[in-house]
């Protein structure tokens, strides 16, 4: 396994070396948003500084820059997850965007009254309110594949809930709140068997696994770029070309058009059919640079960096008295939640800033998940391959005088 | 002589005064908020809950003469600790002089963060709720 210095990847990290209350920063809220290395924030003020310009219209010097710029990151994010071709790689402005996009076209144009929708109790509410939105307008069912108490899909009430009604899967390749690797790949099979569509999710697993939409036969990958060490505001809907071709637009305007007239317009092929208007172009240039940097590791061993973070922390971490670690599943990417009896997570999570430490705490915009286990939410510490084992030492300690002050 | 909204400010600000690191000064806001007694359970209705916090939060407020009453509760103690500053700041006085304060004292104690606008803090929902309810009062 090739070693990692971390004391040299963490130099990249310009936001990581600050003292937050007076102690050194602790970034462990990862999966909310990762940081961005510095060649991200070059490449931003790069295109600013030098190519600014509106892409596709124009033919002068700095359009052609900026189109080309623009276009390649499209192709590089093909490579990452291994699409057939860059014209399914639709930009949208994040993991949300992704999702309202197929809820309002593929499900507009495919749910009838009474036809399911299955999503997992395990979902983000980016993954259920977009198709309880478009639910509720066509008369269609959203069933909900179960959790068990570690976490774990229960594969059995999946295969039950599987019907010729299902229309859509759409389940999360990893949990935000427990970190929760799904079998995606199994699933995704016996949706197909039953003549549904799946999709993916990806928002938690871009930046730690490796994701082949073909090999896994997806038919529908979000994700957002910042948890990818990518700029904010900006994701990718990746979809199979017959359902992308097949599925009608989704927001009217410049762009996105053949031709216009009042008559009637005509609409642009893939990808620029589903991408109306003058786009984020910038943050999709500098996308790039966060994709070159982590291709510049091998994700295995950024990963399993991770994993031995995990390892540790759940070591330290257990045996503190009347600690609780929510989600137990075997296959977890480094993301712990936990629960400490009689404290709210919200005092943990103010006064371990007060160390410099920051942890998301609340219900992570998964209710129902909460609701699951009877939580009103839970402390959430998520790590990336810059974190190191002396924080997870410092942040055991931190939580130590935390539970003294409280108790 | 009751005090005036001011002067329990400045009363609050002397206490603070008195710790120089914040681990002492949470600690007393924690204690604070561990002494302040409990709501009522038939005043923790969804009604007297604080929308935009974390944790929940119920305020209940009553008129006793021209005097507004506040009471309240957390299932956060930091949340509580400061809810029980905002009560030994605001409650028992007119409404008028509720919707007049200005609670300089947060800020001078160190606890503005508290009133960021972020969602999950609640600190300023229950200043704007407080004032809400003294404004429904003087109305009436
Ligand atoms: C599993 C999951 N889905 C969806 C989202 C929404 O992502 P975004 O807010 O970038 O659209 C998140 C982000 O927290 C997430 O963790």
């Amino acid at each position: 396994m090739m070693t990692l210095d971390i004391h040299k990847i963490r130099q990249d990290f310009p936001v990581l070396d600050q003292r937050v209350n007076g102690s050194p920063l602790i970034y462990f809220d990862n999966a909310a948003t990762t940081q961005k290395p510095s060649v991200v924030m070059e490449a931003l003020s790069h295109y600013y500084k030098t190519d600014n310009a509106n892409i596709h219209r124009g033919l002068h010097t700095l359009a052609e820059r900026a189109t080309a710029a623009y276009e390649l990151t499209r192709t590089k994010i093909k490579e990452f997850i291994h699409a057939p071709s860059s014209d399914q790689i639709i930009f949208t402005a994040g993991t949300t965007g992704s999702i309202n996009l197929v809820a309002q076209t593929f499900g507009r144009a495919n749910f009838s009254k009474g036809d399911k929708i299955l999503i997992s109790n395990l979902e983000h509410h980016s993954n259920i309110v977009p198709w309880q939105m478009i639910a509720e307008e066509k008369g269609a069912i959203i069933e909900v594949i179960p959790v068990d108490d570690r976490g774990v899909l229960d594969l059995e009430a999946y295969r039950n809930l599987l019907d010729s009604r299902v229309k859509l899967v759409a389940v999360n390749h990893v949990s935000n709140a427990i970190g929760t690797i799904n079998p995606i790949a199994e699933m995704i099979q016996l949706a197909h068997a039953h003549g549904a569509k799946v999709l993916i999710d990806g928002a938690q697993s871009i930046a730690h696994l490796d994701v082949d939409v073909q090999k896994l036969d997806i038919d529908f990958f979000a994700f957002s770029a910042h948890k990818l060490f990518g700029p904010t505001g900006l994701g990718v809907l990746y979809g199979k070309r017959e359902l992308l071709d097949s599925m009608p637009p989704y927001q009217g305007g410049g762009e996105m058009i053949k031709e216009v007239s009042f008559e009637g317009t005509t609409y642009n092929e893939l990808p620029y059919k589903f991408e109306a208007g003058t786009p984020n172009i910038a943050d999709v240039i500098a996308f790039s640079a966060a994709i070159d940097y982590v291709n510049g590791f091998s994700k295995e061993a950024l990963f399993q960096q991770e994993l031995a973070l995990l390892a540790y922390a759940t070591e330290q971490l257990s045996v503190i008295p009347g600690l609780r670690i929510v989600g137990t599943a075997a296959d977890k990417i480094a993301v712990i939640s936990f629960v400490i009896d009689g404290l709210h997570p919200q005092d943990i999570g103010v006064l371990l800033d007060k160390f410099g430490i920051a942890i998301r705490t609340g219900h992570h915009c998964v209710q129902p998940l909460m609701k699951r286990y009877g939580l009103v939410g839970t402390c959430r510490a998520s790590f990336a391959f810059y974190n190191t084992f002396e924080e997870i030492d410092l942040f055991v300690k931190a939580l130590g005088r935390t539970i003294n002050m409280l108790q | 002589m009751a005090y005036s909204i001011q002067e329990t400010q400045n009363e609050l600000i002397e206490e603070f005064g008195l710790f120089d690191d914040w681990a002492d000064k949470y600690e007393y806001l924690i204690d604070l908020g561990k002494k302040l007694p409990s709501l009522s359970e038939a005043f923790k209705t969804e009604e007297n809950v604080i929308k935009g916090c974390q944790s929940r939060v119920w305020l209940h407020a009553e008129k006793q003469g021209d005097h507004l009453v506040f009471e309240a509760d957390s299932e956060a103690v930091i949340v509580k600790g400061l809810i029980s500053m905002l009560i030994r700041v605001l409650s028992n006085h007119t409404a008028e002089e509720i919707m007049k304060a200005d609670l300089y004292f947060i800020d001078q104690i160190g606890m503005s963060q508290h009133l960021a606008q972020t969602r999950s803090n609640g600190l300023l929902s229950m200043v704007k709720q407080m004032k809400n309810y003294a404004l429904a009062f003087s109305a009436k």
